[in-house]
């Protein structure tokens, strides 16, 4: 299966991924509008430290705990991709106890959020890919994550 | 007769069948569910008060998950009797059902002391079902004076899913903190105050001795008028059925990384086992939701025959009242490094080379990452614990970690 993947060496820290996401996943057609002058809620970050950065979404692992461990049963796999039933969810945090990327994040209002690779939203592939200035950004086949 | 017999119908049932199910797809399973439901996500029944989730999005699978696995629920009816010699289970129904092997996954039950008094207080609840939530819900309006028995997680979590429908609440413990069974006092102080900032009274160090109808006397001699009373104590493995049987059990059924007790046929998973936690090197009960999951799914598997072993079990916790967490995991031994705020705190306890256990309070963006370490035991040294210990980021990790874990291309 697809999943994204960054290349520390051409990460430029820049965080415009963190803008694609959040606006691929706003449901609106103005970026401007979407994200100006409000917090962003993205799901990919840049992390880092002084010698390299580069960007962690979820890896879509094929034996999930984050899945295991939801209290609800609203992070489910399908085809591979781990979404989250935003109706389910409570915001109680066990996955981000759980995930050993960091790569959950609450939304705005306290209800889970992960990259789910735009398959769902009108970009219908990963914004953070298409939108990455060095193309260090890739949704690629790589086999399986942990 | 059944190819797998599942007794229990939550987490860890619904663990095993999808962990028999991932290597036999043909095999009868047959899940004797002593409650009238679905299987639910059992810490959801706080959200349920709190009016944050409903019985619609309650279940923990779709509808039709019973149907699609192939599983024939039993619902309304108890094991009794296990019989691993005959292969079979006495239902309290009077039913005998043969079974080629099952999973005991049985849960846990509230303990209630025997308070001088009780049977006066009509009003009265445990916290552990879906159906003692409906109980509470029926009876909570904002006339109503609740006081809860237990600071403990699920006391708390019933205080919070209650406060905004009742009157006033007061809790009370034994114990001289809130949530003593995953906090130390400075924690404790910090999330009580929290609480308390939201309107729950506590009486700690001071517990209830008896009761007169709508009336607790504590230990201290003071008295607590009430409506409703929850009585959160604390909880006891049921495990019964495997001693019975001549099974070995500790506090716990025990349990080996398989999932299989010392009796022939015989699984557990779940509350009412007892596993090794790694991050205390002792078998202990984790009667914790994730590991309920994990341990179902290692039995399903082995009992279909395959190989899956469970053996990185370690206690953790997310918590969180009022829109605050706290996350805390495996155990607090060993050197201590803290950072503190006014409202957060971080403590994480190293040694041998190792982190053995946090508690978070208030910053736990992607502590999973310091979860993982405990679980997967990484030599501390082999990352950057400097900044690690500041921020849990994977930018700690060595390039090869990282890049092992991120997928190869760097």
């Amino acid at each position: 299966m697809k999943r994204v993947y960054v290349n520390e060496e051409w990460c430029l820290g820049c965080h415009l991924c963190e803008y694609n996401c959040a606006f691929a996943n706003s449901g609106l057609t103005d970026m401007a509008y979407a994200l100006k002058g409000k917090p962003i809620f993205p799901r990919i970050h840049i992390e880092g430290n002084e010698k390299v950065t580069y960007a962690v979404s979820c890896r879509h692992c094929t034996d999930p705990i984050c899945v295991k461990s939801c209290i609800a049963g609203a992070l489910s796999v399908s085809e591979g991709v781990i979404t989250v039933d935003r109706d389910k969810c409570v915001g109680c945090l066990t996955c981000v106890l759980v995930c050993p990327y960091g790569a959950l994040s609450p939304s705005e209002d306290g209800i889970m959020q992960k990259c789910e690779l735009c398959l769902k939203n009108s970009c219908g592939e990963p914004a953070c890919v298409t939108g990455c200035p060095n193309k260090a950004i890739v949704y690629e086949e790589r086999g399986a994550a942990n | 007769m059944s190819d797998y017999l599942i007794i229990g119908n939550s987490i860890a049932g619904i663990g095993c069948i999808e962990g028999i199910r991932s290597v036999d797809k043909t095999g009868t399973i047959t899940v004797i569910s002593g409650e009238n439901h679905a299987a639910y996500g059992r810490p959801l029944i706080s959200y349920f008060l709190e009016g944050k989730t409903d019985l619609d999005h309650m279940n923990y699978r779709s509808p039709d998950f019973y149907e699609n696995m192939g599983v024939d629920v039993i619902y309304g009816k108890k094991a009794e009797k296990l019989d691993p010699e005959k292969g079979e289970i006495l239902l309290d129904s009077g039913e005998t059902i043969p079974f080629g092997k099952v999973c005991v996954s049985t849960g846990s039950s509230p303990f209630v002391p025997p308070f001088e008094g009780l049977d006066t207080v009509e009003s009265k609840f445990s916290f552990m079902t879906l159906d003692d939530a409906l109980a509470i819900d029926a009876v909570a309006d904002e006339s109503k004076r609740v006081l809860i028995v237990g600071a403990g997680l699920i006391g708390l979590k019933c205080a919070e899913g209650l406060k905004n429908r009742v009157k006033e609440i007061t809790v009370c413990d034994l114990a001289e903190r809130v949530l003593s069974s995953i906090l130390d006092t400075e924690c404790a102080a910090l999330m009580q105050k929290h609480l308390e900032e939201n309107g729950i009274k506590f009486l700690l160090g001071d517990s209830a001795v008896s009761f007169d109808r709508d009336k607790a006397v504590m230990k201290s001699g003071k008295t607590v008028e009430f409506d409703i009373l929850i009585l959160a104590v604390g909880v006891r493995p049921n495990t019964s059925l495997v001693a019975d049987a001549g099974g070995e059990v500790n506090r716990g059924i025990i349990v080996d990384g398989r999932m299989a007790t010392t009796l022939k046929n015989v699984y557990a998973a779940g509350d009412c086992t007892e596993g090794e936690d790694i991050s205390l090197g002792q078998k202990r009960v984790l009667a914790i939701l994730p590991n309920a999951y994990m341990q179902g799914h290692a039995a399903g598997v082995s009992m279909a025959g395959g190989e899956e072993s469970f053996n990185n079990a370690i206690p953790m916790n997310s918590i969180g009242f009022f829109g605050f967490h706290a996350m805390t995991a495996g155990t607090y031994e060993g050197d201590l490094y803290e950072d503190k705020t006014e409202d957060s705190i971080k403590r994480l306890f190293t040694k041998d080379d190792l982190l053995k256990g946090f508690i978070i309070i208030g910053k736990e963006e992607r502590a999973g990452i310091y979860t993982s370490l405990i679980r997967e035991k990484t030599p501390l040294s082999s990352l950057n614990f400097e900044i690690l210990k500041q921020s849990a980021t994977t930018a700690a990790f060595s390039p090869d970690l990282r890049r092992k874990k991120f997928g190869g291309m760097v």
